[in-house]
């Protein structure tokens, strides 16, 4: 049985799904008072940290987020579920709109190091990028192990097993601790904070702290060209026989 | 000049306790936000999807009051040490919202719970009576009902002609009580019955009865407009007997403590109207970005406006009416005429709001698939039950004159 503390990031701050409008200059969507909320899979690894919490199996769980002062509410959320305490790493402006996951990823890795964290939770991908590459990049940077697409996780001694979800079914691994667990939609149903425990969260420490203070750099490799609407889509076309169908798929050059 | 005086008497009084409330009311504090957008989420995700099948088959949502007690919703105000969630009034008139504008009907449920069953035991209640009747109450396992209306009277409470007679060490309870909420699913209920007819309403004793309990029996379930997940039922004692110690408070007191439940209760009826109008007011606006009609969507049209306009203002007052009650109530100031004007004004905001948004989507306002013609129905008894809107003016009416008494 190991009691240790455990990192569980809810760095994927999202927009609410509703009502995303492209900016005027195609250079990224609209963000100002559009509500954000905590990434659905970020949710379920808070929750897992909290279960594996409860069940004496880890010793603390800190909540980690990267972003600008509004991140601080979904942080809250995470210490409303049970999170011991927060860390808020401060990125605004610039920085936050080229973020991606290998800068997140080099900040997990870097507090991971810092706070000797034995485990790693994030949730597999964010809504909004569908990136699904933060988990293993964490892993590959701290060259820890990986149970990504988790929909169970067990820990064993000083081993983990995870039972994560892959194309062909169900595959088990058993991995060695310290490791990088990503949450898969199956893994838990989340718990709604209770009132009293929106109540405690309050009196619960938010630790701010910057990239530079932990020696990352946050220069994206990425340079956003545009970002366009999906194109408006067609009406359909009936044809009466199959055979009609595949002329017409011929004739548009389909196939 | 005494009644010039007075008057600025009452209203240094008022001023006094502005400068807190006026913050509060303009943006909620920190903790009260989170509590509001859980109990959204809640309401958006367990409640809303099934409101109209719950409504269709008059079903008690038994699961999701269980969640909602897990949560500490079933009992906001009761101290953690009973096993509550230990907030103020504040977060109970948001919690209560929030639960109504997902499903009316489990609103009603959590009210009840809240103000009227553990309400009255919380304020008068020994501590032995207190862990006995409130701690199993508040996990959503249990919920309780509050017995004061009887087919002879409603808003006439002080002619109650349920009896209570003292033999031995126990009470003999007889009568009937009418339009209990709550009353086919609940464990145990607040009683009001008279010791003595001569002395009126001073004669009115409260009691805690266990249900189910010899002596006790439900009448029909009755078949209503709305709010029709939770179960409004007569109960009929007959030769109902309880130990002296279920005696609530003082033999006697029993008017006191209806009123002074009441006064509670009512915000969070007000409440409960808050949600329903505000999920009205979603519904239309919604509607009104998406219908076409003359070539534009109707939200464009200056009589759909309008009618948004108004809706939006009632919501507003009388949701500001209703934080002003709480926020009274916790600061242990007087708050009567606040609680009067906040469910006055939130009932029949409710109903004209849900009202006006039939009339927004027109033909499909008329028809279940929309939520419209739930919202209008659910709306309508906000206007009668824990005070008529008649009751409430009155009362109203009592504190104005109170304050220019010469």
């Amino acid at each position: 049985m190991l009691c240790t503390p455990i990192l569980s990031t809810t760095h994927t701050h999202i927009f609410s799904l509703s009502q995303i409008r492209v900016k005027p200059d195609h250079s990224g969507v609209v963000t100002d008072g559009v509500k954000h909320s905590m990434n659905p899979f970020c949710e379920i690894a808070v929750e897992e940290a909290v279960k594996l919490k409860e069940k004496k199996l880890i010793k603390e769980v800190v909540a980690v987020s990267c972003g600008p002062t509004q991140v601080q509410e979904t942080i809250r959320t995470a210490l409303a579920m049970g999170a011991d305490r927060g860390i808020h790493v401060e990125v605004s402006g610039k920085d936050y709109e080229t973020l991606g996951p290998l800068q997140v990823s080099k900040i997990m890795a870097a507090l991971a190091k810092k706070e000797e964290a034995q485990l790693v939770i994030l949730g597999k991908q964010a809504i909004d990028d569908d990136c699904n590459q933060t988990g293993q990049m964490t892993a590959a940077l701290l060259d820890w192990p990986q149970g990504t697409f988790a929909s169970e996780v067990a820990i064993e001694g000083d081993k983990m097993k995870v039972v994560r979800e892959i194309d062909g079914g169900l595959e088990t691994i058993q991995i060695s601790m310290p490791a990088v667990i990503t949450a898969d939609l199956r893994l838990n149903t989340p718990r709604y904070a209770t009132l009293p425990n929106i109540m405690k969260a309050k009196k619960k420490k938010i630790a701010n702290v910057k990239p530079a203070d932990l020696g990352v750099d946050l220069t994206s490799r990425i340079q956003i060209l545009s970002v366009n609407d999906p194109p408006q889509r067609q009406a359909g076309v009936k044809v009466e026989t199959v055979d009609d169908l595949v002329a017409k798929l011929k004739e548009t050059g389909r196939i | 000049m005494a009644a010039l005086f007075k008057a600025r008497k009452v209203l240094g009084l008022a001023m006094g306790c502005s400068k807190r409330c006026l913050t509060q009311l303009a943006e909620l504090p920190e903790i009260h936000q989170m509590l509001r957008q859980t109990c959204r989420d809640f309401a958006d995700r367990e409640l809303a999807p099934i409101a109209g099948k719950l409504d269709k088959e008059h079903a008690f949502p038994a699961k999701q009051v269980r969640e909602l007690g897990e949560m500490g919703v079933m009992a906001v105000e009761v101290p953690e040490e009973l096993g509550g969630a230990g907030l103020d009034y504040l977060a109970y008139s948001l919690a209560m919202e929030e639960v109504s504008r997902g499903c009316a009907s489990t609103g009603v449920v959590v009210s009840v719970n809240n103000s009227l069953y553990i309400g009255p035991i919380l304020k008068f209640g020994s501590e032995e009576q207190k862990k006995q009747w409130i701690t199993p109450f508040t996990t959503g396992e249990k919920v309780g009902c509050f017995a004061l209306s009887e087919p002879g009277n409603g808003s006439d409470a002080g002619a109650a002609s349920t009896t209570a007679r003292q033999e031995g060490d126990e009470w003999v309870l007889n009568g009937t009580k009418a339009w209990i909420t709550n009353s086919w699913d609940a464990s145990a209920t607040v009683v009001f019955a008279t010791t003595d007819k001569s002395l009126k309403h001073k004669g009115i004793s409260a009691f805690l009865v266990p249900m189910p309990h010899p002596g006790l029996s439900l009448g029909k379930k009755e078949d209503k407009l709305g709010i029709r997940a939770s179960s409004t039922a007569n109960i009929i004692l007959e030769d109902c007997r309880v130990p002296q110690g279920n005696l609530l408070g003082q033999r006697g007191m029993g008017f006191k403590i209806a009123m002074q439940t009441l006064d509670c209760g009512r915000i969070g009826i007000a409440s409960q109207a808050l949600g329903i109008a505000q999920a009205a007011l979603d519904c239309a606006a919604d509607y009104a970005h998406k219908r076409i009609a003359f070539g534009a969507p109707i939200g464009k049209m200056q009589a759909i406006q309008f009618k948004l306009a108004d809706m939006a203002v009632a919501l507003e007052s009388a949701r500001l009416l209703t934080w002003k009650a709480a926020l009274l109530k916790d600061a242990k100031k007087p708050f009567s005429k606040a609680t009067a004007m906040a469910k006055l004004a939130a009932s029949e905001a409710a109903t004209f709001i849900s009202h006006q948004s039939i009339q927004v989507l027109g033909g499909m306002g008329y028809v279940t698939d929309m939520p419209a013609e739930r919202h209008y129905r659910d709306a309508r008894i906000t206007e009668i039950y824990e005070g008529t809107s008649e009751i409430q003016r009155l009362v109203i009416a009592n504190q104005v004159l109170k304050e220019y008494q010469p």
